[in-house]
């Protein structure tokens, strides 16, 4: 019996701590969701498959070009930013002021275009980068290097987007915007620069984001299905919109996840983060932090 | 009345004489499949056309049809007591779900996300209990040994043209019963300004779940006929977020706020979709929702009346009635 517990205990604290690294990333999706939500009151249906898109750019430049892992990280970034920034100008910048469904409805016709533009130009298989890093041992507990390097550059990438959002000229005029939509322009800022900017930022952090999970995960046309509607259900837990929110309600759907799929299979995990999440819009709809106005 | 009535009585009688005269099997089952998903595409347009935006549905069509499937397979229960209590069940997952979000004001991009989180979990279960469905390689009813009727299981097209036929018509009498109805100001009044309507005494909760049920219910079916027809199910092509993307497109491509409009949609998107395999065999895959994407895109920008909406609008008289209503209200804001 006392063999049984300790062992059991083991493989709960390895769930536990596991599902914190998750949270990392997923925390660093959630946060792009947010800031294009926050600033530009648009959902991005179609997030995860820029994700997506980004994970096929790592794979490419790494496997193809022969680049190494650190030189094709920054160059994904960019190219994803570049397709936020894209995106933007070309679908939403015309929707601005159709009502927000359309805008909605609009990316998720983006969605389409992208997994399909995969499976036309990249094919259905799965592939990976085909680096496997080591695992770490600590006691009788296994963490994968991956997960621990996705979680500390998670961070990173968190807190330089939290330096920028401070420190900067247009970091602060991106939240002078989430605030106040019209007094902004008043104000002299130009918004139409200041969305693109956010844009690319979203972009960029689907790009991060996408150079972590491709260590971990293999990558094919409908990948971002499987992490995609986590994403926006992490996004409206958290309060669309709210930083902080997202990020704590990312760790609570991580660790639902990694502690349902030890009980049972990884399918579950799902099912119990889905249907927790069901139950807290009905106690709080506005999101989990939502101040009462 | 006459003109019109004429009209449809002459067209209906055309539609059911059709397959007694051109009986080409092919053709037929392409027929078969537009009158399918034309009713799935009219049921989730009952509730769209209100800005009550779901991507639950897909959810919905998964219940309808694996129900109806796990229940004859397992239990032997003929579909024709396993399609209803598919819809029941469909019905009551709707309740869950959208009783709460109505009681409490979720609307708007809420109201998507919580629905999309529905058909998530519908999807995640059906692939979860693969020891009774099958999980993500599929699942198929049992072929019949006795009556076929009773397994509504037939092997002719003829009949199941019929079949499809009437319920597509019935879908079409239950999109217009709304559009008569006194639920329809109600809802309108509601997508324009909630608080107002419920000033104005509507019975803004009640309004919506009835509207919901309705769609739900209908969805299901859609969902259990596809699965009696086509006699093999898998969580991709019933349930899930493309599913309910799929839905969303081939309406807004047809037109919200028409009768004809959703199955506008599903002639052009399932033409589209085998058009695009004909041509380009098996390299096709991915091409025609490629194609399907960029048409939503443009369509959103350019056409959000879709397609029958804008011509019957530039033929009409007075175009005061397909006039450009805001398709929702911004609510969530």
């Amino acid at each position: 019996m006392q063999g049984f517990l300790e062992i059991f205990d083991i493989y709960l604290l390895e769930a536990v701590v596991n599902g914190i690294l998750l949270g990392g990333v997923l925390a660093l999706l959630a946060l792009g969701l947010n800031l294009i939500f926050g600033v530009i009151d648009v959902t991005w249906i179609c997030y995860a498959e820029l994700v997506m898109i980004g994970m096929y750019g790592m794979y490419y430049l790494v496997q193809y070009y022969g680049l190494p892992y650190y030189a094709a990280a920054p160059l994904t970034i960019l190219l994803v930013a570049l397709l936020g920034a894209a995106l933007h100008y070309i679908v939403i910048e015309p929707l601005l002021t159709a009502p927000p469904i359309n805008q909605l409805l609009a990316t998720g016709g983006v969605l389409f275009i992208l997994q399909s533009f995969a499976t036309v130009a990249f094919g259905i298989d799965f592939r990976n980068l085909g680096i496997r890093l080591p695992v770490l041992a600590l006691g009788e507990m296994h963490f994968s290097y991956s997960r621990l390097l996705s979680f500390a550059a998670a961070l990173v990438g968190m807190v330089s987007v939290y330096l920028f959002m401070t420190r900067t000229y247009t970091g602060t005029a991106i939240r002078a915007i989430s605030q106040d939509r019209q007094i902004m322009s008043l104000m002299g800022v130009d918004t139409k620069r200041i969305y693109l900017v956010t844009s690319a930022l979203g972009g960029a952090l689907a790009g991060l984001a996408a150079c972590l999970l491709v260590l971990q995960y293999d990558v094919h046309p409908f990948v971002g299905l499987s992490f995609g509607p986590i994403t926006f259900l992490i996004c409206v837990l958290g309060g669309l919109g709210n930083f902080v929110g997202g990020f704590i309600a990312a760790f609570i759907f991580a660790e639902i996840i990694s502690l349902g799929g030890l009980f049972s299979d990884l399918e579950w995990g799902y099912v119990l983060a889905f249907a927790f999440f069901i139950v807290m819009m009905f106690i709080r709809p506005a999101g989990l932090f939502a101040r009462r106005s | 009345m006459n003109l019109r009535t004429i009209a449809w009585a002459v067209a209906l009688v055309a539609l059911v004489a059709l397959p007694f005269v051109y009986r080409q099997p092919y053709h037929l089952h392409i027929l078969v499949l537009i009158l399918i998903w034309s009713f799935a595409y009219t049921s989730w347009s009952i509730m769209g056309r209100f800005g009550l935006v779901s991507l639950g549905h897909g959810g919905f069509m998964g219940v309808g049809a694996y129900v109806t499937a796990l229940l004859w397979n397992h239990l032997g229960i003929s579909p024709w007591i396993g399609i209803p209590l598919s819809m029941v069940a469909a019905g009551v997952l709707a309740v869950i779900v959208a009783y709460p979000c109505f009681r409490y004001r979720i609307t708007g991009h809420y109201f998507v996300l919580v629905t999309l989180a529905l058909s998530g979990i519908v999807l995640q279960v059906i692939t979860a209990t693969r020891d009774y469905t099958g999980g993500s390689l599929g699942y198929t009813p049992n072929r019949t040994k006795g009556s076929q009727l009773l397994a509504l299981q037939f092997d002719d097209k003829i009949t199941w043209y019929l079949i499809a036929l009437f319920v597509w018509v019935m879908g079409l009498l239950v999109w217009r019963w709304v559009d008569r109805s006194m639920s329809r100001y109600a809802m309108e009044a509601i997508s324009d300004d909630e608080d107002a309507a419920a000033a104005a005494g509507v019975n803004v909760t009640f309004e919506k779940l009835k509207i919901t049920i309705i769609s739900a219910l209908m969805t299901a079916l859609a969902g259990a006929l596809y699965c009696q027809y086509q006699m093999f199910i898998s969580p991709d092509t019933v349930s899930g977020i493309a599913v309910s993307l799929q839905m969303v497109f081939a309406v807004i491509v047809g037109g919200v706020y028409v009768s004809l409009g959703p199955t506008v949609g599903a002639i052009i998107t399932i033409m589209l979709a085998e058009v695009l395999r004909i041509g380009f065999g098996t390299k096709a895959v991915g091409w025609d929702n490629l194609v399907y994407g960029v048409l939503l895109v443009l369509f959103i920008i350019f056409l959000p009346k879709g397609i029958l909406g804008s011509v019957l609008g530039r033929f009409r008289t007075q175009p005061k009635k397909l006039e450009a209503k805001p398709e929702a209200k911004p609510a969530a804001s």
